[in-house]
């Protein structure tokens, strides 16, 4: 009879509790790197933002007390990961569309996907190396050496692996009949893609591409030496041959000098990186969410 | 019937747009090999730059510190120590810290809005950059454990492990931001493959009796264990070739100590550090450590991703 109770100080009920009350803990303890670190962000990093910080150059590091502004870097991030968007973007989605949509999981496709992911896991900072020994050293860009557009390569290595995963994946999801009524009422395969897949998988893959692009605006390993670091403002095409600033490198310079106006530049533009980066990825969630309920419906 | 005609006339499609199909395919296929051809073109690459260090030094490398412009004397047992003692002790705080976690979101202790609440800020620490991670860790952490540090040392100085004064960024610092990276991804992958593990098996195991923490333990955790391990050994891989954060906090020093609490190295931090103004032959130095960090993580990640492959269908 008092067996169908449940009994507190039975081993198997302490056991439990011990641990459950572990994995809370563990729960809590994950949890709070990106708390502390948000919080203090937005802090320290808020407090820096100035409409100066916007439109001025950075002072070079010394005893000067004004750090002046980080506009060339702002700009050379948008600069960077348009460059490096225009190059993964369409070898992504057409190395995606084959595998999806043309293989039949032979050989070839199978040793691409597997390609994929082991370029996914390749250390960004091998992404570097790889475009340093490739352009900067050969200065095969008309003689440039150190260069904006070496920097978008590199940085374009590593978003190629998640264009082409989701692309792949959003490909996948469209159901079959599509495709068949499409070649069914006479359609030739590139337009079934084009028209019919394609458009229907837009807004799974544009959701990857676009947290991809903001991953790849944090990405510091492989611009530190193929884009570099500049003081100057960006003015004209030209200065894509030239070294090229950016915030993440702007934070890697700035967090290691010792002067206090310099760190507090690293951190407006910490503030900046991680305000934009972390507001896509919850707008995507967000809209992968909503998407989600509207289909239940 | 002259409807019919012209009808059966042009069954066939214009020459051009066939073309076109062709066109678009092959296209198609190109693309897609550009990721074989960047793949190989990096291994190639970074083999054939490091070919006059591995051709001057051979193994030796591998396993001497003496890193030495001047006289022209390069090892990189430093970095290498460095890079694995780093990646797997965060591992062996990461693996309990994250698979916790995952089991806390899966097992239903609060109501489901919170769980995913918490998951999604976990994941959500995955897409802070790195090089903001190591400013954070360079004005809040290091401060914040100093005198931990410090009690560390008084306490327990006789392991060589903890057996330096600290002084500041030291080894361990890059190992409690790595923890930082890599629970994410453990915590994430834990969490798929928790969820995978059918319904059934859990069912039986409270039917017969088994309480909560037992079935985790007998029954969802070994059917999850391939899984979670996939997961470790691409966070291992990540580990390895983490660059910045590493960098920015670890001391970068060459010399060699067995010490945690003193400043360290790794081969993604001296290439960080050293490959701006290198050159002569230890630009060529600098590419062997690449390649030796490239053959690390690429061994890790294929033997992820067979372990993903041979036991994903066991359920």
């Amino acid at each position: 009879m008092n067996s169908l109770y449940y009994q507190k100080r039975l081993s198997r009920n302490i056991g439990d509790k011990f641990f459950t009350s572990l994995s809370v803990i563990c729960a809590l303890i994950a949890i709070l790197p990106l708390i502390f670190l948000v919080t203090y962000i937005l802090i320290k990093g808020g407090s820096q933002i100035t409409p100066e910080l916007f439109t001025l150059e950075p002072n070079p590091p010394g005893d000067d007390l004004d750090a002046g502004g980080i506009n060339p870097a702002l700009i050379g991030t948008l600069i960077i990961t348009t460059i490096a968007s225009f190059i993964a973007i369409p070898v992504g989605v057409g190395g995606g569309i084959y595998l999806a949509e043309y293989s039949k999981g032979g050989a070839f496709s199978r040793f691409i996907r597997f390609g994929v992911n082991v370029l996914a896991g390749v250390p960004s900072i091998i992404a570097g190396v790889f475009i340093y020994a490739l352009i900067v050293s050969t200065k095969i860009l008309f003689g440039s050496m150190y260069s904006g557009l070496a920097g978008g390569m590199a940085l374009s290595i590593l978003m190629l692996p998640s264009v082409i995963k989701t692309t792949d994946e959003g490909l996948k999801l469209v159901p079959n009949e599509l495709r068949y009524a499409s070649l069914g009422v006479g359609a030739s395969m590139y337009t079934t893609i084009l028209k019919v897949t394609l458009p229907s998988a837009f807004r799974s893959i544009a959701t990857g591409v676009v947290l991809g692009i903001a991953r790849a605006a944090g990405e510091t390993a492989p611009l530190i030496f193929t884009a570099l670091f500049s003081y100057y403002y960006i003015t004209g095409f030209g200065d894509l041959f030239y070294e090229m600033g950016s915030l993440a490198v702007l934070i890697y310079n700035f967090a290691l000098e010792p002067y206090d106006a310099q760190n507090g530049l690293a951190w407006a533009a910490s503030f900046i990186l991680v305000l934009s980066i972390l507001s896509v990825n919850i707008l995507s969630r967000i809209l992968a969410a909503f998407t989600e309920k509207t289909k239940r419906i | 019937m002259e409807e019919k005609l012209t009808l059966f006339k042009n069954r066939k499609r214009f020459g051009i747009e066939k073309n076109i199909d062709i066109i678009f395919k092959n296209t198609a296929l190109v693309l897609s090999s550009f990721v074989a051809i960047i793949l190989l073109g990096i291994i190639l690459v970074v083999f054939f730059q490091s070919f006059e260090s591995f051709s001057r030094y051979g193994l030796k490398f591998l396993v001497t510190s003496e890193w030495n412009p001047v006289k022209d004397e390069y090892g990189a047992f430093t970095a290498i120590y460095g890079t694995l003692v780093t990646s797997f002790l965060s591992l062996l705080i990461t693996i309990p810290l994250g698979v916790g976690t995952a089991i806390f979101i899966t097992e239903d202790f609060v109501p489901k809005v919170f769980r995913e609440i918490i998951g999604s800020f976990v994941e959500l620490l995955a897409a802070i950059p790195s090089v903001v991670l190591g400013l954070w860790a360079i004005f809040v952490m290091e401060p914040f454990f100093r005198t931990f540090f410090v009690f560390l040392h008084n306490i327990f100085g006789w392991i060589p492990l903890f057996s330096t004064e600290p002084t500041g960024r030291n080894s361990f610092l890059a190992i409690l931001i790595l923890v930082v990276m890599l629970l994410p991804i453990v915590t994430s992958i834990a969490r798929d493959t928790l969820n995978q593990v059918p319904k059934k098996l859990r069912n039986a195991a409270y039917g017969i009796g088994a309480s909560r923490w037992k079935t985790i333990f007998s029954v969802i955790l070994p059917a999850a264990l391939s899984g979670i391990m996939a997961g470790v050994l691409l966070a291992l891989g990540r580990a390895m070739g983490e660059t910045m954060a590493v960098t920015m906090i670890i001391g970068n020093s060459n010399a060699f100590s067995w010490s945690l609490l003193s400043p360290g190295y790794t081969i993604s931090s001296m290439l960080a550090n050293q490959f701006g103004e290198a050159d002569g032959s230890q630009v060529s130095s600098l590419f062997y450590a690449a390649f030796v960090l490239m053959i690390l993580s690429l061994v890790v990640n294929i033997f992820a991703q067979w372990l993903v492959k041979k036991f994903s269908l066991k359920y």
